[in-house]
């Protein structure tokens, strides 16, 4: 067994746990050590060939791979340790992390753990989509996987369930190698990824996106054969008589990220059934004192630009966490708890330890035009903000400062909208 | 070696490798005789013997002095030895048959009377309270408790089988399709895709191909009646709800036990099966009408079940030899061909099939008793102790198993936390199954909440770098499942 201390353990080496690594070491923590089960550094960057990457956070566009590597470089300048092919196998509350690699099991004491676990696919199993089980069904992930970093193409003739902007990236890439894209399937009236996507990656290469409608029937004795799509009504029932056979050997998968917080959930921290992801105060830290959350296990992010900004703070947190004891307001049991309200299907954080001027990010339940969001405490109007529009594939992030007063008086926060 | 491979004559071949033809092929390569096995998947247990509950039955439910009824009692009692020797997992659950009401009881008085004919031990009427205390979210007002009844991993114990015939020089030949049969003067000459085989005896043990194989040879006396069963999976985190099996009375109309609840080895539950009577002996798939069907029926047995808790569904199909008009219930027919001796049927192997299989296999091979000198070998390769799972061992274990082979320090799957080490293992099977599928009922890969989304990749690269496969050949589970279509680029 090899035993090892450090100031700051990184569960997870992608965007997330890069971005907090450096910042907690900015912040002065000393033994800073990111693990990560795969070979390499970056997450899911290194699969992400196409550009976009970095322009609101640092200008430029840069592709996946490229934007990892300004990090990874960073990191590395920096003298934060990494453990690749490490796999975390359990911890607990007192912080003590098992984990696994080729030359044995380890054993860290952490000061401050942080979460960056990141997210995994949903499967078809989610959706209970009712067939057979032949070969040549993936997510849009694992088949990203396949082409860009293992050369492997999967298949001739693809249809792609789900418009989220996995999903759309690869009805392009699948196109530029070749593959006859049949179309987009989208059970909502809108597209779920990034507006721009569908811009570029279907409307600019002629692919079918078919809103309302999903697959209901899967098809093929070995490999894939056909998959039925069906038109579905506002409640989103499949309506009879619309069924629509469309011949393919492939279907992609993109039907959404789950967070993945199997670790956390072992030692007891409180998740967010809405975020999927951690309950956190304004800290970003979770119901266990110690351990943090960033990235896409926190909340499932739009850019890697705003999941970066956000994990600075979480590193910066955990810093600041055991170097000044800075946990505000644990010698004070009082705290907000923060609700989604009225068109509102999360709010991040859900918890408010003390007063001062707290970021928050949220998520709306529909698309809607021009509207208020109010965060009120009690019968009190704290911050009302015009919105021109909403969409629930863009996040809306605000500042809003919570005074003394109000943190003594309430008990709640409410963030609702209210259209005019 | 060289010679072993281009044998092409046996003294016993064994058409079909689900749990039957397995079992058979365990118990025959105790003794000195050449047998063969022909399966035309990719794996063995591709059929219905991967696709069912995975019960252990006591033998309640056939009428005594049935085949049903022996086989399967026999076969309960054999089957602690069998895991214990083989390794693999068998836990012994006990079941309830729930009553709703007061001809339900009736009914359950009936069953116990049943069992006790068939010397089935234990069976004790519990009334609703006793049973709530067992089992806090059933709502019955009786319950026909029975004790002898268990749950194994029903691929598991038959890749046991067939891999420990194998270590004792049975040969299974997998991906081989039996196309004719033809009787010579004193045995029998069996073409398949990969060439012609002989054999003194055949036994047929295809499952629901077993009519096909007959009229290779004969006009068939009998007729298949497929008929579907859809299973749903729930996720582990319901795995709590109950802790033995449950049963509602059965359907007497289909000739089945009804959808019943039934915790898994791994820890999950299992709802169904449904019984539909269908055409296409393969037709598998799973419908939306019967997920809805399977879950209002779980209902009626645990009011509290949630919605949207399952992971998972699938379907297997039974090999009835009574259709849906005549009450679905037939007896099995072990026999030898009278027009065709040497030939011998295991037809409408359904339920309770795999409790039976061992019982069967000791029957059968009493018959080739018959025609062949059977000695017993003195020496038996014992199946190395079942794979070694990462993810069961103490740390010490896991730290000492990477010193040697640091290839035991890579996890590949993270669901299930399976190694390299692992994969590499379930890849190098003395069957030389490499599917998919066959990967992940050895060593569990791919089964956990990702389904494959994280160690796809790193499994097509240790085949593709460690077992020198070219990506074109990989499959998921069946001769013709492809995963891929070949490489992005040619590599330079």
């Amino acid at each position: 067994m090899i035993e090892q201390t450090a100031d700051v353990v990184v569960i997870g080496g992608g965007p997330a746990g890069l971005a907090a690594a450096i910042s907690a070491k900015q912040h002065r923590a000393n033994r800073v050590i990111v693990l990560d089960r795969n070979q390499w550094l970056g997450g899911i960057l290194p699969q992400c060939i196409h550009d976009g990457f970095g322009v609101e956070e640092l200008g430029v566009s840069m592709t996946g791979p490229e934007y990892a590597e300004t990090y990874i470089e960073m990191a590395k300048s920096q003298g934060i340790m990494f453990l690749t092919e490490t796999m975390v196998l359990r911890f607990n509350e007192a912080l003590e992390i098992i984990a696994v690699n080729k030359k044995g099991i380890l054993k860290l004491k952490a000061k401050v753990i942080i979460l960056a676990t990141g997210c995994r696919e949903k499967t078809r199993w989610y959706s209970m989509i009712p067939g057979t089980r032949p070969s040549g069904i993936y997510t849009a992930g694992v088949t990203q996987a396949l082409i860009n970093l293992y050369n492997i193409m999967p298949g001739k003739k693809v249809v792609i369930l789900g418009s989220g902007d996995v999903g759309l990236i690869m009805a392009r890439r699948l196109k530029f190698e070749g593959a006859q894209v049949m179309g987009v399937v989208e059970f909502l009236p809108y597209a779920s990824g990034l507006p721009r996507n569908v811009v570029q990656c279907l409307d600019d290469f002629d692919i079918p996106l078919y809103l309302n409608h999903t697959i209901t029937y899967i098809a093929g004795k070995e490999r894939l054969e056909k998959v039925t799509i069906q038109q579905v009504d506002h409640t989103m029932t499949p309506i009879p008589g619309t069924e629509k056979q469309i011949a393919c050997d492939t279907l992609l998968l993109s039907l959404g990220l789950i967070p993945e917080n199997e670790l956390a959930k072992t030692i007891g921290v409180e998740i967010d059934d809405h975020t999927g992801g951690p309950l956190v105060n304004q800290r970003l830290e979770t119901t266990i004192p110690g351990v943090f959350a960033c990235g896409n296990c926190l909340q499932v992010y739009d850019t890697v630009d705003m999941l970066s900004f956000d994990a600075k703070k979480t590193g910066q947190y955990a810093a600041e966490y055991f170097i000044r004891k800075k946990a505000i307001g644990q010698n004070s049991k009082k705290g907000l708890i923060v609700h989604a309200g009225v068109g509102v299907r999360y709010v991040v954080p859900q918890r408010i330890s003390t007063y001062g001027t707290i970021h928050f990010t949220l998520r709306v339940d529909k698309p809607r035009g021009a509207t208020t969001l109010l965060l009120t405490a009690g019968k009190k109007e704290v911050l009302k903000k015009k919105l021109l529009g909403v969409n629930p594939v863009s996040m809306i992030r605000i500042d809003a400062n919570i005074s003394a007063e109000i943190f003594m008086a309430a008990n709640e926060l409410e963030v609702t909208l209210c259209d005019n | 070696m060289v010679i072993l491979c281009q044998m092409k004559n046996f003294q016993v071949a064994i058409i079909g490798g689900g749990v039957i033809g397995s079992a058979l092929a365990w118990e025959l390569s105790h003794y000195k005789i050449n047998v063969v096995v022909f399966e035309m998947g990719s794996d063995v247990a591709s059929g219905t013997s991967k696709a069912n509950s995975g019960v252990i039955h006591s033998g309640i439910n056939s009428p005594p002095s049935s085949l049903k009824a022996r086989f399967c009692v026999e076969g309960n009692k054999m089957f602690q030895s069998l895991a214990t020797e083989l390794g693999f997992p068998l836990k012994w659950i006990g079941k309830y048959v729930i009553a709703k009401d007061e001809d339900e009881i009736k009914e359950l008085e009936r069953l116990k009377t049943i069992g006790h004919k068939n010397k089935v031990a234990g069976l004790e009427i519990h009334d609703g309270l006793i049973v709530k205390k067992k089992e806090p979210n059933i709502s019955c007002i009786a319950g026909l408790w029975v004790p002898t009844a268990g749950v194994i991993t029903p691929y598991e114990c038959t890749i046991a089988l067939a891999e420990n015939a194998t270590e004792n020089n049975v040969r299974f030949l997998l991906e081989t399709k039996v196309k004719y049969l033809k009787k010579k003067a004193d045995y029998f000459v069996i073409g398949t895709n990969k060439g012609e085989f002989q054999a003194d005896v055949v036994v047929n043990a295809a499952g629901l191909n077993c009519g096909e194989i007959v009229s290779m040879i004969e006009t068939p006396d009998f007729q298949i009646f497929p008929c579907r069963g859809e299973y749903l999976v729930l996720d582990k985190t319901y795995g709590s709800l109950i802790q033995s099996m449950v049963y509602p009375i059965p359907n007497k109309e289909l000739g089945v036990l009804g959808v019943h609840i039934t915790p898994t080895i791994d820890g999950n539950i299992l709802l169904g099966p449904s019984a539909e009577f269908i055409d296409d002996s393969y037709d598998t798939s799973t419908t939306k009408e019967m997920m809805k069907t399977l879950f209002q029926e779980a209902r009626e047995i645990i009011p509290a079940l949630p919605e949207d808790t399952a992971i998972n569904a699938y379907a297997g199909i039974r090999c009835k030899l009574a259709s849906q008009k005549t009450g679905g219930w037939a007896d099995y027919r072990i026999e030898e061909s009278k027009r065709n001796p040497g030939l011998i049927y295991l037809l409408g192997i359904e339920s309770p099939g795999l409790t039976a299989a061992p019982a069967i296999a000791k029957e059968v091979t009493q018959m080739i008793s018959r025609r062949m000198n059977l000695e017993k070998k003195t020496t038996i390769r014992i199946q190395a102790i079942r794979r070694s799972r990462f993810s069961e061992m103490s740390l010490d274990e896991q730290s000492t198993l990477i010193q040697r082979d640091n290839r035991w320090g890579r996890v590949v799957c993270r669901c299930e936390q399976v190694t390299e080490a692992e994969v590499i293992d379930a890849l190098s099977n003395p069957l030389n199954a490499q599917a998919f599928s066959s990967v992940k009922y050895r060593c569990r890969a791919g089964m956990g909440r990702c389904q494959g989304g994280f160690c796809t990749q790193h499994i097509v690269r240790i085949m593709e770098q460690q077992f020198h496969k070219d990506v074109k050949e990989l499959k998921l589970k069946s001769p013709n499942s492809h995963l891929f279509i070949g490489n992005v680029r040619r590599e330079i």
